[in-house]
């Protein structure tokens, strides 16, 4: 049998954890792009379109996010696509990823004043003009601290890519365990790297709130 | 290609689902009970106890945040074994939960004592009202009707976080799904069907907990 040094152990959890950051940054981008989209559908007064997304929302922020990885995993493979892990967990962490970004910014969206809007009409911009001269500019800034917070729920959803296969930071540790029988040593690094993935972003997060309380103060 | 769909396969082990219903609403109410007090002393702690013990309260809270639940619960269920402390998957589980749910409720109390006015407590213990009865009938139970939406928004997430505890072969309802799944060989079935049950169950634990909240807890 192969003998595992504490280092070795570290030392491929922390290849393992490559994948978790690989994971989290396609989940973000992938869920922040879907989330635009959705923010922009439901702010256009389409008929429809705002039941639908706050449906959408509800639908994703109310059930499990394994569930949502078990259904893309097996939901895809039933209408005959041949999914890696990769690709239905980057499937799932992307709708729960952009319900959650969509209603993140569009609070972000609802705080603007109504003034602002009706100023940029009066002078005769077009919605697409209002979006991008008046209202996004002013709701991106007040946009990214909740941003910043929210991306830690991304990096810890993406542990539960393990479950359906897919070989991250969680997969590895219990991989490791298994072939180690030092559950107790690994777990602890496993929750220490993604603490130290988390942490900054945390007190980022809280930084940046803190200023933008300060400003309006 | 054409799809088809069995729910009825499924839908034929009602008894597992109802059990597996069952144990996550279960284990969630005792979670939330419990949680919630670790969550009420804690958050009592960080705003008016001693330094040291605001220190290991802090540390737990951004440790708790920092980190997923599903390590959580692997680190207690498999870790701790190994330092002598054996567990059931339901009591693992459990434990996980009440960790979890304490340390964001903490945070989230704290965020509702901190906005007591100043003048509020000066006025109780100016009417000779000692330190626990200040908090626990004047600071208390504003700030909990503050917080309350958000502390059940986070009773939620904990629920539906909870489908991880199948992982360690606790049987509530994501496991009860696993199984029906390699019974009846009708996964995305036996998953849809759990999925909006939970769904369901999230949507009840929401109104039940508004009312209960406003009944029971700061009411009148």
């Amino acid at each position: 049998m192969m003998e595992f040094s504490n280092w070795d152990i570290i030392k491929n959890l922390l290849i393992a954890a490559r994948w978790t950051v690989g994971l989290s940054l396609i989940a973000f981008l992938c869920g922040g792009f879907v989330g635009a989209l959705l923010l922009v559908l439901r702010l256009s007064k389409i008929r429809g379109m705002d039941r639908f997304v706050s449906l959408y929302v509800q639908l994703f922020q109310g059930t499990p996010l394994l569930m949502q990885l078990f259904l893309s995993y097996f939901g895809l493979a039933l209408i005959g696509i041949e999914t890696t892990a990769l690709q239905s967990a980057t499937l799932a962490l992307t709708l729960f990823t952009s319900a959650f970004i969509t209603d993140i910014w569009r609070g972000c969206v609802i705080a603007i004043p109504k003034g602002q809007w009706e100023a940029a009409q009066s002078l005769a911009m077009s919605f697409g003009e209002q979006l991008r001269y008046v209202i996004l500019p002013q709701a991106v800034r007040i946009a990214i601290p909740p941003t910043v917070g929210f991306s830690v729920q991304v990096v810890k959803g993406t542990a539960l890519a393990s479950i359906i296969g897919f070989v991250e930071l969680t997969k590895a540790g219990g991989m490791i365990s298994n072939a180690t029988y030092q559950p107790f040593l690994v777990f602890s690094v496993v929750a220490a790297i993604y603490f130290v993935l988390c942490f900054p972003l945390s007190l980022y997060a809280k930084m940046l709130e803190r200023k933008i309380h300060a400003q309006r103060r | 290609m054409g799809v088809e769909l069995d729910f009825l396969a499924v839908l034929k082990e009602w008894p597992l689902l109802l059990r597996g219903l069952v144990w996550t609403a279960g284990l969630t109410a005792v979670a939330t009970v419990i949680g919630m007090a670790v969550g009420i002393t804690c958050a009592w702690v960080r705003s008016s106890g001693p330094l040291w013990a605001r220190a290991v309260v802090g540390a737990y809270v951004e440790v708790i945040r920092n980190t997923p639940f599903i390590i959580q619960l692997f680190f207690i269920f498999f870790g701790l074994p190994s330092l002598g402390v054996k567990m059931s998957p339901d009591v693992a589980s459990l434990l996980a939960m009440v960790l979890n749910l304490g340390a964001y409720a903490t945070e989230i109390i704290r965020a509702g004592i901190e906005a007591t006015p100043k003048g509020q407590i000066e006025a109780a213990v100016s009417l000779a009202l000692n330190r626990v009865q200040v908090f626990t009938r004047v600071v208390l139970p504003p700030a909990l009707k503050k917080v309350w939406p958000a502390m059940v928004s986070q009773i939620i997430i904990v629920m539906l976080g909870s489908a991880v505890c199948g992982q360690v072969s606790t049987e509530e309802l994501s496991y009860a799904a696993n199984l029906i799944q390699s019974r009846t060989f009708r996964a995305f079935e036996a998953f849809i069907i759990a999925t909006v049950l939970y769904l369901g169950l999230a949507i009840a634990i929401r109104s039940l907990l508004n009312w209960a909240g406003a009944r029971f807890l700061f009411g009148r």
